[in-house]
């Protein structure tokens, strides 16, 4: 029956499964176990570990491959990031499932373990980083002692990479300027403003909701203030409930969305070559964050390459890019000296970032699960 | 015991057991098997030890909601979907087997009957969506307005999925209302009988078995489909196929696999009912028949 098959289709698709998105694999490279070095790689904690940086670029070159999972190449300049890599070290990264969440990233990781198509490195969100740490192998990057006590786990297990600010984005050439969340139930947005994705279930939407709650009045303890907009929306007809792509949006579809600063950058600048100004506020300067993890795959079938692109991504070359990109880099106040101006006029501006704390966005996760669908429909 | 009849009817029955065996191996593997993983994990931690917590959140008002909003749409497209399509499965059984009316009516059904997910998603928006051709024809000619989130609403569903079961239907309904022969409305005329009285007390006993378990068909076909769904409304969870996506897919709660598996179990609870209500109705519609 068709409906069991798509159904099937998509358990499968969740079970990483994924057969179609196993970017460019080299034909013939076929990666079982490469070269001597793998099996010192697979436990190396750190650089020292392997005899230094030199041997474990080597070590990475003859495996020569690079599993990465769920880095859209729009999301934080990953696509660069990645090229980057490829162009400074000539390894082959498979760019698997760029859409999957964090969740799936770690269901991949099961479903693939001791294949040559497993994940070898993860980028995740909070939540799923610190309930599946068994997956991880401790790493510390050269650049260890200089990322903050409150940005890493103390073995290695995970590092905080990047994070975004939570903005509003919005054509400031079809809508005029917005000031305030309050004139978002305005007719002349009818159908235009989304989050990106459903709150109880992606990271970017949870702190679209969180940004919206606290511009409200509401806190981190608190979501009604926050549901209570949306509800507004909703009633004025002005959210829009599909999901936001930078096809959407270049479409008209949507007008008005709540996303990380990051997102908003590649967005802005495709829209800019169409005479369309793509403009992005603070309400009441309220800067939400939430940093994502890195870590590498305890099975991963390419070690070297997994911990020489750990190394990478601390390095002021990867840190500057996703500055770029319109991310904060957790090593932004290090390397800021050694930023392009690109990076400069992107990075966000950040004095006060606010989080919510593990037990907060659990709290807050079950408020929106009981609440968000009945809330809107 | 042993006298060479019963052996042979012994061999005999074992032959054509065999025949059977790729049969049940494959319902093993894609049916049996999966269905006890889901049970299984509906009611296991994560550490494999036994739990009643995922069930438990079965009953919560939001879950409970999802399931009776499934079986509404369900039930109601099935039920369009039946009379409709048991309209037009008679209709088209008064029609010669070779005309070509019927064979290109038929085709086409069986085409429509499989049309769904993403396709059917956007046919749909290009119509019926905000800026759908006949949304803005009947804005401009008739001043009819069609609102803008119609298609992602459960009644907007509803016409969506009957898109699908009316055809379905008329597949599956056409080989009853072909079994019913012109000689019983004959002799029911003959025997003073009216047009109502065939109806009421010929053709509605025999075919209520047949139209009963197309409409049980109808309605697990809506109640499974997910793809459809997800593309017309990606923010809500409003069905139990999505609510099961977004347990798996959840970022900010790493503990919702079992609650996935608690929900497909409910699925297949819903169903089981169903199908244990359909049997009941059988066997009271049928009883003529011994």
């Amino acid at each position: 029956m068709r409906t069991y098959r798509s159904l099937a289709a998509a358990a499968l698709a969740v079970l990483g499964l994924t057969l179609s998105a196993c970017g460019a694999s080299t034909p013939g490279a076929e990666v079982t176990t490469s070269g001597s070095g793998s099996s010192n790689a697979a436990t190396a904690a750190s650089v020292a570990d392997l005899g230094g940086m030199d041997k474990l670029v080597e070590a990475a070159k003859a495996e020569g491959q690079l599993n990465v999972i769920a880095l859209p190449r729009d999301w934080a300049n990953y696509g660069a990031v990645i090229d980057a890599f490829k162009a400074k070290y000539g390894i082959t990264v498979n760019e698997q499932s760029p859409d999957a969440s964090s969740k799936e990233e770690i269901a991949a990781a099961d479903a693939n373990k001791g294949t040559d198509k497993a994940p070898d490195v993860f980028d995740l969100g909070t939540n799923i980083a610190l309930t599946s740490t068994d997956y991880f192998a401790p790493y510390k990057v050269e650049q260890w002692d200089k990322i903050p006590a409150d940005n890493k786990e103390a073995t290695g297990l995970w590092v905080n990479d990047y994070t975004g600010v939570m903005v509003v984005g919005y054509n400031k050439t079809k809508f005029g300027e917005i000031t305030s969340l309050d004139q978002l139930t305005d007719p002349k947005f009818a159908g235009t403003v989304a989050l990106n994705g459903k709150p109880a279930e992606a990271g970017a939407a949870f702190n679209g909701f969180m940004l919206a709650n606290l511009a409200n009045g509401g806190t981190f303890d608190d979501g009604t203030a926050g549901l209570d907009y949306f509800k507004k929306l909703n009633e004025a007809k002005t959210l829009n409930l599909t999901d936001v792509t930078p096809g959407t949006i270049e479409a008209g579809e949507h007008g008005v969305v709540f996303d990380w600063s990051y997102n908003m950058v590649p967005v802005a600048t495709s829209l800019k070559a169409q005479g369309v100004d793509w403009a992005t506020f603070l309400p009441k300067d309220i800067a939400v964050g939430s940093y994502y993890n890195q870590a590498i795959n305890k099975d991963a079938p390419n070690p070297a390459a997994a911990r020489l692109w750990q190394e990478f991504l601390y390095s002021a070359e990867a840190q500057n890019l996703w500055a770029e990109g319109g991310a904060l880099p957790v090593l932004a106040s290090e390397f800021e000296g050694e930023f392009s101006e690109a990076a400069k006029a992107a990075v966000p501006k950040v004095s006060d970032l606010q989080s919510p704390t593990t037990e907060q966005a659990d709290a807050m996760t079950k408020f929106l699960q009981d609440n968000w669908d009945s809330a809107i429909s | 015991m042993s006298n060479p009849s019963t052996v042979a009817r012994a061999v005999r029955n074992l032959r054509d057991g065999a025949a059977t065996l790729p049969f049940f191996g494959y319902l093993a593997v894609f049916l049996f098997l999966p269905t006890v993983i889901v049970i299984l994990g509906a009611f296991r931690t994560r550490d494999g030890v036994f739990t009643l917590e995922p069930m438990s959140r079965l009953l919560q008002p939001a879950t409970l909601q999802i399931f009776l909003t499934t079986s509404w749409l369900s039930l109601a497209s099935a039920l369009i979907g039946a009379v409709v399509g048991g309209a037009a499965a008679y209709a088209l059984s008064l029609t010669s087997i070779t005309s070509t009316t019927r064979r290109v009516f038929t085709a086409v059904c069986s085409v429509l009957a499989q049309f769904g997910g993403v396709m059917l998603a956007f046919s749909f928006i290009a119509v019926l969506g905000k800026n759908g051709n006949l949304t803005r024809l009947l804005a401009d000619a008739f001043h009819v307005v069609i609102p803008g989130d119609f298609l992602a609403s459960v009644p907007g569903l509803i016409v969506v999925y009957s898109y699908f079961q009316i055809p379905l239907m008329v597949i599956v309904f056409l080989p009853a209302v072909d079994g019913l022969r012109v000689e019983w409305r004959d002799a029911t005329a003959n025997l003073g009988g009216s047009s109502l009285t065939y109806w009421a007390r010929v053709a509605a006993p025999i075919l209520a078995p047949s139209f009963l378990g197309c409409l049980l068909l109808l309605f697990a076909n809506a109640f499974s489909a997910y793809a459809t769904a997800a593309a017309l409304i990606s923010q809500r969870n409003i069905i139990v196929p999505m609510a099961i996506e977004g347990a798996i897919r959840n970022e900010n709660n790493a503990g919702m696999d079992a609650y996935a598996q608690a929900l497909a179990t409910g699925m297949i609870l819903v169903v089981a009912l169903v199908m244990g209500g359909y049997t009941l109705i059988q066997r009271r519609a049928s009883r003529w028949h011994r």
